[in-house]
């Protein structure tokens, strides 16, 4: 048992090393820039194993990697059900609806200084509190199931998105204005051909954060009510019973599904925002 | 100055929006209990009614501001019906995980902006976990905890400095690392050492950052704070008092702590402001 550790510690300690030397020798070079984190993430894993097999620590506190890999590929089917309940059902649902509702209001308030100077302050106000906290009372409202999450996924992902777009659709200066007014466009063809597409870094600026909060805010509302099924439930029963391999097995769902999401509109971002220069610069 | 109108107009809109959707909401039950009784009811029977229910799906802002009162100056302090109590409990957590965590991500980014390796090896791991829903796990760690006989302010405090930490590290890295060339080659014209330029140049220079993500870091925090206080166990603070509100279907106890909780969160984030103008403002630099 005192080998697991002994070898974990030395394997640790003989990756920072080798991390040392390649930061120090290849640090510019783009192979490394993938390696060394890469050695740095396997390296803690295997510390964590080490550590838990070696102080033969309780699984029922902190389960190590192994037994959370065989966990996971053992309750395949438990974890997609919650997956596709939380997940697809809760937070995407949610999330499409939010931002959608958010990219609407800011056109709408744009057009008006009144709304802006009125609405602005108090979006971004709302922005900062606690809006999880709403969560009880919308799993009132809208029952147990699913829709009770996506409702508090609306709330919480629009003021984000809201306040990024409102910045965005001011993004564009008065020369690019006054270009437009010499092609005598009108408010529609200036907007859709040139606002919106200047707006478009902001917009995803916003649209990333909300996919954390999204996937918090689904997770979060199944602990005041939810049907035996999705990850929150999941999560708080297992702890009940003890099944922290389980636990640990949706927190790693979670996280792939966090990183996925998040993933997924960066890479949209791309496709759409490929002429700014953040991105330009980056290929 | 001139936003006021605005805002305040905004503001009466909600709250005009608020009422009607009070009478909307409530009136099933109204109508319920008048069908029960036999009896038809009246707009000003309708209206009365659905302004004072003792259990309301959504109560009155009047009602709210009431339970409020009740909760903030109606009891002594030190009593369990107390908000002031119950905001008083969160706070303690929040502030203390909200000194943990800049500490620990001011030390780490001095590190970082240090040593390349570990720059490299932290620093995408440190990104990458930002995208990780990690609030919706506090519960959890929460009562791994409790079983290991770790409770009270401790375990909030952690999941607060962990919500902490991330916003302070990556802001503090940009901010260290905001000094340009020529101001570092005037250092080494000097003969500065690595520390001296670290507390003359790096940090000074790293402040209007690290406020910048203090200001999140505190939201962030009371945010960690509140969701920590939701497994069953916890009978204190304003997230319990979130839960035991949605569990006996006392809907004015759940939005007068949301307000006490949305109070707590403006008050924070304007105390950080303040002293981030007056320190600038010392330094120079606002």
């Amino acid at each position: 048992m005192m080998g697991w550790l002994i070898f974990a510690v030395v394997f640790w300690i003989a990756a920072w090393g080798a991390n040392a030397w390649l930061a120090q020798r290849h640090g510019h070079q783009k192979w490394a820039q993938f390696t060394i984190p890469a050695l740095f993430g396997i390296s803690i894993l295997l510390l964590w194993e080490g550590l838990v097999l070696g102080l033969e620590i309780s699984p029922v506190i902190l389960p190590a990697p192994s037994q959370i890999a065989q966990s996971f590929a053992a309750s395949g089917p438990i974890l997609r059900e919650d997956f596709v309940q939380t997940i697809l059902k809760g937070a995407l649902s949610g999330y499409l609806m939010g931002c959608a509702a958010a990219v609407v209001v800011a056109v709408l308030i744009d057009r008006s200084p009144f709304l802006q100077r009125g609405l602005l302050p108090v979006g971004n106000f709302v922005a900062a509190l606690p809006i999880v906290g709403i969560a009880p009372i919308l799993v009132m409202w809208f029952g147990f199931d699913w829709q009770s999450k996506a409702a508090v996924v609306v709330v919480m992902v629009f003021f984000p998105v809201l306040v990024n777009m409102v910045a965005g659709l001011a993004a564009t200066d008065q020369l690019q204005r006054d270009l437009m007014a010499t092609y005598s466009a009108s408010y529609w063809q200036g907007l859709f051909k040139m606002r919106l597409p200047a707006a478009m870094p902001f917009l995803f600026n916003g649209l990333k954060i909300a996919t954390t909060l999204a996937l918090i805010g689904a997770i979060v509302a199944e602990f005041f009510g939810s049907p035996t099924r999705g990850m929150g439930f999941r999560i708080s029963t297992a702890v009940g019973q003890l099944d922290l391999p389980l636990v640990w097995s949706e927190i790693t769902v979670a996280a792939l599904a966090g990183s996925g999401f998040y993933g997924a509109v960066a890479l949209i971002e791309k496709l759409v925002t490929f002429w700014h220069p953040s991105q330009r610069a980056r290929a | 100055m001139k936003s006021i109108a605005p805002v305040l107009s905004v503001l009466a809109a909600i709250l005009v929006i608020w009422y009607g959707a009070t009478v909307l909401l409530n009136s099933k039950w109204t109508y319920d209990q008048a069908a029960r009784a036999g009896e038809s009811v009246s707009i000003s029977h309708l209206l009365t009614d659905t302004m004072s229910q003792k259990r309301p799906v959504l109560p009155a802002p009047h009602q709210v501001a009431q339970g409020l009162w009740d909760g903030l100056f109606g009891q002594r302090f030190t009593s369990k019906r107390s908000l002031v109590f119950h905001a008083w409990i969160t706070l303690s957590a929040t502030m203390v995980g909200f000194a943990l965590g800049t500490g620990l991500g001011i030390l780490l980014a001095v590190g970082i902006t240090h040593s390349r390796a570990m720059d490299l090896s932290v620093m995408p791991w440190a990104i990458a976990s930002q995208t990780v829903p990690i609030l919706a796990i506090a519960p959890m760690v929460i009562v791994v905890l409790a079983s290991l006989g770790v409770t009270g302010l401790l375990p909030k405090a952690l999941i607060a400095a962990y919500l902490n930490f991330f916003p302070v590290l990556v802001g503090m890295v940009k901010g260290l690392r905001a000094p340009d060339a020529m101001q570092l080659d005037l250092l080494k014209t000097y003969n500065a050492s690595r520390s001296g330029t670290l507390w003359k140049l790096r940090l000074p220079s790293s402040m209007p950052y690290l406020f910048a993500s203090l200001k999140v870091g505190v939201a962030a925090s009371l945010v960690g704070t509140i969701v920590a206080e939701l497994p069953a166990g916890a009978t204190q603070g304003l997230g319990a008092r979130l839960l035991s509100g949605s569990y006996y279907g006392q809907t004015v106890q759940i939005w007068a702590a949301l307000f006490t909780a949305a109070g707590l969160a403006a008050i924070l984030v304007i105390a950080v402001g303040v002293i981030e103008r007056v320190v600038l403002r010392r330094m120079g630099m606002a």
